[in-house]
């Protein structure tokens, strides 16, 4: 696999990208993964792009699209006697009470780093309830869905999971960002496939390509959507063909169906975004922490000064932000995207934090 | 959250399996894939979702070769 990381082959992707470039206006073109983001910035990609090719970070970081709402109602459940279980970032994410806090008031809030761990936890605790504080994407829902499945009486599911393409729509419906094309993210392929990607290309005509998280991965995809650009297609394009299947994991989604249905959800930065969540069939509301625990989602205001919403809508570059490495830093975040290492402001700091 | 890294699967019981990330062992779900032992796989929170195609890479290795030829053209 060493051709993805190959510094000879950079230079020659790096090569066509610029050759290509010369004859388009402006670029500029978003990723909605977090993982993409790191890659992007750790290898300094977007330093070796021409001038008037631009890439910038969407909503692709599930700790930071979370909202206050859904960490107030996971407090709740805790602060009601059940154990929290959730993974590590999400504990430190500033709310109106984080996680961090409510740990350190007493309630019982663990790190887990898969859900698997969670039912463990139920199996050896049967007096207690243990509820799983459920975030991420497409890449993640199918391992909750198989947990709803198969657990003792005593786990349940508190959902935050959110489905990335009607974000995707929402970023070009709002017409705020004019975007040329999108880096789709590689693991959430690897579960949904690409045909969820096609009615975004068709209605916006704008060019896709799934990428893998290589550095040359990441400048395949640039140069695949700077000629779909030139040649004036706009598809979605497999680049990362030895982790997605076109059909993507079949198994994986009957297992998603099965236990969930698309449900409107509210987004940090965003409104709310129909059918962007998943919410747990009625048929498993036996497993339903939001059921069980009889707890609705607050609507809480984003906190002042910090520009996470700006961010997540890739509206703005963490470096933009006021609060910036100064008054945020990741050990004292102002944000989510501080915190989480797949945020774009802690990704920044701990690659860019010079350039400012 | 949604990094994934790929192992080398070494032994299966059932639905667990052994992943080795060059070197460091680690139980992981197979619930989602369909493998054998020796098979590669990207693993995500402690979950197998999906196997790394020998076929698929070559497929992909293609396409790359195809650009770099293109490349050394001009
Ligand atoms: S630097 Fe801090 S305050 Fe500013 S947008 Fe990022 S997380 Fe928010």
């Amino acid at each position: 696999m060493d051709l993805y990381k190959d510094r000879s082959a950079s230079d020659k992707i790096v090569r066509k990208i610029s050759y290509l470039s010369k004859d388009l206006d402006e670029v500029k073109l978003c990723h909605v993964c977090g993982t993409h983001e790191h890659v992007i910035t750790h290898y300094g990609i977007r330093t070796l792009l021409p001038e008037n090719v631009q890439v910038v970070s969407g909503p692709g970081c599930p700790v930071c699209v979370t909202t206050q709402g859904e960490i107030e109602a996971a407090v709740k459940i805790a602060e009601k006697g059940a154990i929290l279980t959730t993974y590590g970032d999400m504990i430190r994410v500033p709310s109106k009470r984080s996680l961090s806090d409510a740990k350190a008031l007493g309630l019982d809030i663990r790190i887990v780093y898969s859900i698997n761990d969670s039912i463990n936890l139920a199996i050896s605790n049967p007096d207690k309830k243990i509820v799983h504080f459920a975030i991420g994407f497409e890449t993640t829902c199918p391992t909750t869905a198989i947990s709803v499945l198969d657990s003792p009486d005593n786990f349940f599911v508190l959902s935050a999971h959110r489905l990335i393409p009607p974000a995707m729509d929402l970023l070009l419906s709002s017409g705020k960002i004019n975007l040329s094309g999108f880096i789709d993210p590689g693991h959430v392929s690897t579960i949904i496939g690409t045909k969820p990607y096609e009615p975004i290309s068709e209605k916006f005509h704008v060019p896709q390509v799934i990428c893998g998280f290589e550095p040359n991965d990441v400048l395949m995809g640039i140069y695949l959507l700077l000629k779909q650009i030139k040649e004036k297609r706009a598809e979605v394009e497999n680049e990362y063909t030895r982790g997605v299947r076109t059909e993507g994991n079949t198994k994986a989604q009957s297992l998603m169906n099965e236990v969930f249905e698309p449900c409107d959800i509210r987004w940090r930065g965003f409104p709310i975004i129909p059918r962007s969540g998943l919410s747990l069939k009625n048929k498993f509301s036996n497993k339903d922490a939001y059921k069980e625990f009889n707890i609705e989602i607050e609507d809480i205001p984003e906190e002042k000064g910090c520009s996470c919403p700006e961010v997540l809508r890739a509206e703005k570059n963490p470096r933009e932000c006021l609060l910036f490495g100064d008054t945020c830093i990741p050990q004292n975040p102002k944000g989510p995207c501080m915190v989480s290492r797949e945020g774009a402001c802690y990704i920044s700091y701990k690659y860019e934090k010079s350039l400012r | 959250m949604c990094l994934a890294v790929p192992g080398k699967v070494v032994e299966i019981k059932e639905k667990i399996g052994v992943v080795d990330f060059s070197g460091i062992k680690r139980e992981v779900r197979l619930d989602l894939v369909d493998v054998k032992i020796g098979d590669y796989v990207i693993v995500h929170t402690g979950f197998a979702i999906e196997k790394m195609d020998e076929k698929d890479a070559l497929e992909s290795l293609e396409i790359w070769k195809e650009i770099l030829k293109i490349q050394e053209d001009y």
